[in-house]
């Protein structure tokens, strides 16, 4: 556990050294977000219907933007080799890597996510429901995405293969995460539509670390 | 698995695929005929879909072999990375070009039923959709598989994407249902349940059965051409 | 049975087949030097040796027990150098070599000595980035100090240094085997032990027959 733990500060510690990655994600979601008022029009009525499925959507493009570096720059310098090497299951590094790729991305969005909420007229139970759904489905997208990372390390067209092949696997997250909000418009309770978010959640969490171990064993063959 | 296990070497499934492909590929010619004939001669033009009805005798086969070409796949995938049978990875390679044309057909061909059926052409009905993200899978998988300069790197990449998505298959398939009863769109799409009268489920079973040799057959054809081609490839290795 | 024992050993990379019927035996205190021309698999030994790269034959034992029966404890003891550095562009040399370090949940206590050894001191504090590729290599070096692990592998450690760094490299060397470690280590013909067995790969190149039969 003290492997994992110095893992995921190296992997922090990094991010602090290079703010300007995590700003470029924020950057990229409120950009992103914002471009829909310019695209369908000002109306409400509109963005507070639209609002919850955009900021999905915005989020889940903003978490493919940062995976690039969730190992492809381990894999130049040297450290993947390391990695693979370290006497510790090869699963749990994947995992801390994750889990500071969501600290640096997934928690971010989540936490900037109500400032957004307010953009598209969303009341505050809303706002509330989206957060959370952010909250319960962003580990699930860094686990997915560590695992398109994983893939594509060393591939031609890395970034755009990269999106073809988590996006996908990724629709059951959209689909709850925005459900969960819409549930609170149709008058029923959010409460099913987040907890299938969290046992997605559960369900990366067992299927994908040894994917991606295998995946990082396979990148430095 | 001793059947798999002969299989896996290259020139024995090469033998066995010579004398197989003329019988499927002529098994698969006999049997579209045929359901074809009876999708279009024997079985009566629903009274509420007409003759549109007949669309299905090739969109539900294509659907079927689609799904069981994912699964396929990831079996191929599990065989490649538990007990390394490195034909395959070969197979794989001809296999998932093969599912994505049978996952496009049934795209296609649920577009043309949907135009008569609800005057547009496409409605994100809960079968199209889950359709749609197991197309996009395929591409997933065919462009990993093909996307590194080594081809071993590819496959076995490709062999990992594959598990995992037959294990996210029907979590996609069940939160694309759940989406669909959120939002409550029309279902025309649905057989009758149990009740199918057998002058329409005789052609159905048919032309199902001819799907699965066409695959079969397009199977076996394109993991020769791969054999082959991974042949020249070691060849030009050697010569360097 | 020597402590290290590798039997007829063959490895393929990229579909192809890099050497074939590789053995070697190494005693405590015994280094290795892999010699050969370009591709001619150093690099592939050294990988296939770190269980990285997937054995297509053969046996390897450390006293006296398959390596790949127990991973963990044969990566433990392991301290490896590949072509890359390994030293993280934007953590500072001593972050980089403690990290590593506390990875195998190894001791720290002798890294301003390995840094000393290595002419490190005065840019520990630097961040990886701004470092030469020799002061890098350096660094890498110093990390397989560090480690203290008992068998180094080491894939064209002298590449890129200079004179001085060279003699430290070879002082850490002798320590090494003096204390009882092994190592395994590519080299060009810098590498100049006493007690070190060369081996050609080339030597180990596959016949035309192999090649032929190894896809049929």
């Amino acid at each position: 556990m003290t492997r994992f733990r110095h893992l995921v500060a190296r992997d922090l510690l990094t991010a602090w050294r290079r703010p300007g990655d995590v700003l470029l994600v924020l950057a990229f979601f409120l950009l992103a977000a914002s471009l829909f008022p310019l695209g369908v029009g000002p109306e409400p009525q509109i963005l507070q219907r639209i609002g919850p499925g955009v900021l999905w959507v915005a989020a889940l493009f903003a978490a493919m933007l940062s995976l690039d570096r969730l190992f492809a720059e381990d894999l130049v310098d040297g450290s993947l080799e390391h990695l693979v090497l370290a006497p510790l299951p090869l699963e749990l590094a994947a995992l801390a890597k994750c889990l500071a790729h969501w600290l640096t991305g997934g928690l971010p969005l989540t936490l900037m996510s109500p400032a957004l909420g307010l953009l598209f007229g969303l009341d505050g139970s809303q706002i509330a429901v989206l957060a959370v759904s952010l909250l319960l489905g962003t580990p699930s997208l860094s686990l997915l995405g560590g695992l398109g990372a994983a893939l594509t390390l060393g591939a031609r067209r890395g970034g755009a293969l990269m999106s073809l092949l988590v996006l996908p696997l990724a629709v059951p997250v959209l689909i709850f995460g925005v459900g969960a909000v819409e549930a609170l418009a149709g008058g029923a309770g959010s409460s099913n539509a987040l907890v299938l978010l969290a046992a997605f959640f559960l369900v990366a969490l067992a299927s994908t670390p040894w994917a991606i171990a295998a995946a990082l064993r396979q990148a430095v063959e | 698995m001793a059947g798999m296990h002969a299989l896996a070497n290259p020139a024995r499934f090469q033998r066995f695929s010579a004398r197989a492909l003329p019988w499927s590929a002529g098994l698969t010619a006999i049997l579209l005929l045929v359901g074809l004939y009876m999708a279009f001669f024997v079985a009566p033009p629903d009274y509420q879909q007409k003759e549109t009805v007949r669309i299905m005798f090739v969109h539900v086969p294509a659907a079927w072999w689609s799904m069981a070409g994912y699964a396929f796949l990831a079996g191929l995938g599990a065989a490649l990375l538990v007990w390394k049978h490195p034909l395959a990875a070969l197979m794989a390679r001809a296999a998932a070009p093969v599912g994505a044309a049978f996952a496009a057909t049934c795209l296609i061909t649920g577009s043309f039923w949907g135009r008569p059926m609800w005057g547009t052409w496409w409605v994100w009905d809960a079968r199209l959709t889950s359709m749609l993200v197991l197309f996009f899978l395929f591409l997933g998988h065919i462009a990993l598989s093909r996307a590194f300069d080594s081809p071993e790197r590819g496959d076995k990449a490709a062999a990992i994407l594959a598990l995992v998505g037959v294990i996210n298959l029907p979590i996609i398939k069940f939160s694309v249902d759940w989406w669909n009863t959120l939002h409550q769109p029309a279902s025309v799409m649905k057989l009758g349940g149990t009740t199918i009268h057998s002058s329409i489920l005789i052609p159905l079973l048919v032309m199902a059965v001819a799907f699965f040799m066409l695959f079969v057959t397009l199977v076996l054809m394109r993991t020769e051409t791969e054999i082959g081609r991974r042949r020249l490839e070691m060849a030009a290795l050697a010569a360097e | 049975m020597p402590a290290l024992n590798a039997e007829n050993l063959a490895c393929r990379r990229g579909g192809r087949l890099v050497f074939t019927g590789l053995g070697f035996g190494l005693e405590q205190g015994e280094a290795l030097l892999l010699t050969g021309r370009n591709g001619s698999g150093k690099s592939s030994l050294l990988r296939l040796l770190a269980l990285m790269t997937p054995r297509l034959r053969g046996s390897l034992t450390w006293t006296g027990i398959e390596v790949a029966e127990q991973p963990e404890a044969w990566r433990l003891a392991l301290a490896w150098l590949g072509h890359a550095d390994a030293i993280k562009p934007d953590l500072t040399v001593r972050e980089s070599l403690a990290g590593a370090q506390l990875l195998r949940k190894g001791r720290l206590d002798s890294l301003d000595h390995a840094l000393g050894r290595f002419d490190l001191t005065a840019i520990a504090d630097r961040p990886g980035r701004y470092l030469s590729a020799g002061q890098r290599r350096r660094a890498a070096l110093a990390r397989v100090m560090l480690s203290g692990a008992p068998i180094w592998l080491l894939d064209e450690p002298a590449a890129g240094l200079d004179e001085p760094s060279r003699g430290a490299l070879h002082l850490t060397l002798r320590e090494h085997m003096k204390s009882g470690g092994l190592a395994v280590i590519s080299t060009h013909g810098d590498i100049h032990l006493p007690s070190a067995r060369p081996i050609d790969l080339g030597e180990f190149a596959p016949s035309a027959d192999a090649l032929a039969e190894d896809w049929s």
